[in-house]
């Protein structure tokens, strides 16, 4: 079988964030990217799918700094191909332009399986994954984790909120959204990176036109802002331990 | 933990076998007696399938597959007491434990616990994950200002390697802040190298990253290649034997000291600095990557001693038989791993022991310890009294700054 996963890389959210000057996008000049979570899980599920069933994984991330580590990371996992979208990435697109320009990717692969993370914590216009099955007409399962595959079909695990799970079939090709791999994302030897960084190709394939409508558009992005009933307390531990005692008096819990 | 098997080829033993005798002084291996005491000297060795002996005889039985289908080399800690004790003198924790920990991270099998802090190292230069641009954070409001290398843009006398916990984590930030003041008591001409300074790696390397250490090798010999200073000094033995054992095989090589020798040689200077007494007995505990792996003894106990009203006692374990605080090869970031297996810590064993000898304080000089020594603080009956403090914090507070 051939999966395809194609991953986002998103903020690094141990670097401070910077909102630009619009007022309504981050400042990319301080933002460093980092391969969403989930995505990194989506990564895991293929490569273990491909131990337990012979299947060729192929992996494509848009061209954005930080992509070829990406890449090379998952070729050092296991990943059969590498591909990077090539376009007007830089300054970051939502998932209905990035689902578009995936499309005549997956049509031309024809993959029996299309892996996405479940959600990314940049997602402003809902996650890829179902995005790409509505223009792709495949059928989509959210919140995965665990999949098993046969001949045409697969059985995947869904979680639900409240602790239950549901196992169902669907049929392929299919897209899904993984929640979760089987097993914690394995850890590679750096120098098993190093490897694929001088064995291992990165495809290339241009994107002509970035199609992002249908997203919503922000006005304004900015920190959270106090809130007019909460206050901060100011000074060292035992000032702020002691006026938190006085307010928990004055509360009548203490 | 479930380990899968490297290699059933029977081949993989003696090409492992032939790989050990090729590092300094391996060759050694084929000298051991199979006299055990490294097992029993081996602070875990007890709960191990394959203690050191053990996994020699496995060697050479043909049957290697055995210790790295069982997970127990994980309990290592690097603290080289195998090492120091065999009669054989063959090269233990930086030969066998460390190339065994290398082969089964080769093949992907690492306990998830370990994988964060190795991933954290890979992407931000340090195990704890934290951002490479403020590595620098701690030294913000001290006065003078401390020297960061890039901005100042000019040759220092002493470039100080802070470390990935000295610049990190907020009690032993405390402890950087101190060396800090006392360099600067002293008008030591110094600068670090902030956000172009990346982790040692040695700890890494142990837990069996080979790759990742070169590669944070290399980064940092790139930011020392782009300055001038005369020699390096830092407060992390661990950085100390990288620098010093491990960088010049890879052609980075400076002249590098511990804080505790560079302060020692100036005595004179800091004996009429240190006004006020202590009126404290004192423990030291002899770090493993000073002490057993690079012979330094005698300085951290000549700036105790030189503190006024100091007593100074041993534990029942000192210098080269001193106990591993449990950080080191990777134990730092396997704490839930070996406490599951061993239901012991060796950090509360040493506080056990400064116990014992009646001690007010125990004085480390590893940035590794501070947090280590006051967890283990918290949990042995008797030790409430019991403070921990780095060397260089017991002289600030005697020179009242």
């Amino acid at each position: 079988m051939r999966i395809l996963v194609p991953v986002k890389l998103v903020p690094d959210l141990v670097e401070e964030l910077v909102i630009d000057e619009s007022g309504a996008a981050l400042d990319m000049t301080w933002v460093s990217l980092i391969l969403s979570e989930f995505d990194d899980h989506a990564i895991e599920q293929a490569i273990l799918l491909k131990e337990r069933d012979d299947s060729e994984v192929i992996v494509v991330a848009p061209d954005v700094e930080g992509a070829d580590d990406v890449l090379f990371t998952a070729a050092a996992k296991g990943a059969d191909r590498l591909i990077k979208l090539v376009g007007d990435f830089e300054e970051g697109v939502n998932n209905h332009a990035l689902a578009r320009a995936l499309v005549p990717l997956v049509r031309e692969l024809q993959p029996d399986l299309v892996l996405t993370g479940v959600q990314a914590h940049n997602d402003l216009d809902g996650p890829l994954g179902p995005l790409l099955a509505e223009l792709l007409e495949l059928p989509y399962v959210g919140y995965v984790a665990g999949v098993a595959l046969s001949e045409g079909k697969a059985v995947v695990r869904k979680e639900y909120p409240g602790g239950l799970l549901a196992e169902m079939e669907v049929s392929l090709p299919a897209v899904l959204g993984i929640q979760a791999a089987e097993q914690p994302p394995r850890y590679v030897a750096f120098s098993r990176i190093r490897q694929a960084m001088q064995t291992a190709t990165i495809e290339e394939r241009p994107v002509e036109e970035l199609d992002p409508s249908g997203g919503p558009s922000v006005e304004r992005l900015y920190q959270p802002e106090v809130g007019e009933r909460a206050t901060l307390i100011e000074g060292d531990v035992e000032e702020v331990a002691s006026k938190l005692v006085e307010i928990f008096q004055k509360a009548g819990v203490l | 933990m479930e380990m899968a098997t490297i290699t059933e080829n029977r081949s993989f033993t003696e090409t492992f076998y032939a790989s050990l005798q090729e590092l300094p002084d391996g060759e050694r291996i084929r000298t051991c007696l199979q006299c055990g005491t490294c097992s029993g000297v081996c602070p875990f060795g007890y709960v191990m399938d394959f203690p050191p002996s053990r996994m020699i005889a496995a060697l050479r039985a043909n049957m290697f597959d055995r210790v790295t289908t069982s997970d127990t080399v994980w309990m290592c800690v690097s603290c080289y007491a195998c090492t120091q004790v065999c009669p054989s003198k063959i090269p233990l924790t930086p030969g066998l434990l460390a190339r065994t920990k290398e082969e089964l991270l080769l093949a992907g099998e690492v306990p998830a616990e370990l994988q964060d802090a190795l991933a954290n190292s890979q992407r931000y230069g340090n195990p704890l994950g934290e951002s490479p641009r403020r590595r620098a954070d701690w030294a913000k409001g001290i006065e003078p200002e401390v020297t960061i290398m890039a901005r100042a843009r000019r040759p220092v006398d002493v470039l100080w390697f802070v470390g990935d916990y000295g610049s990190y984590h907020p009690r032993v930030q405390h402890v950087s802040r101190a060396l800090a003041k006392v360099l600067n008591a002293l008008e030591v001409d110094f600068g670090i190298l902030g956000s172009e300074e990346n982790s040692d790696g040695d700890s890494q390397r142990l837990a069996g990253e080979r790759g990742l250490f070169e590669m944070l090798a290399e980064k940092n010999g790139r930011a020392f290649r782009k300055y001038q200073f005369n020699e390096i000094i830092t407060g992390d033995p661990h950085a100390y034997n990288a620098l010093k054992n491990e960088y010049p095989a890879l052609g980075i090589a400076y002249p590098v000291r511990h804080y505790t020798q560079f302060l020692v040689e100036r005595l004179d200077q800091l004996k009429p600095l240190l006004k006020r007494e202590l009126k404290a007995k004192i423990a030291y505990h002899d770090p493993c990557y000073l002490g057993r792996a690079n012979g330094v003894y005698d300085e951290p106990r000549a700036l105790l001693s030189a503190i006024p009203g100091v007593e100074l006692v041993e534990m029942s374990h000192h210098r080269a038989t001193s106990l591993c605080c449990g950080g080191g090869g990777g134990g730092m970031w396997l704490d839930g791993f070996q406490w599951e297996k061993a239901r012991v810590r060796l950090s509360e064993w040493r506080v056990r022991e400064a116990v014992a000898v009646e001690a007010d304080i125990l004085a480390v000089a590893c940035p590794y310890e501070p947090p280590r020594f006051e967890d283990a603080v918290k949990v042995v009956p008797g030790a409430e009294r019991l403070v921990v403090k780095d060397i260089v914090e017991l002289l600030v507070e005697a020179m009242d700054l």
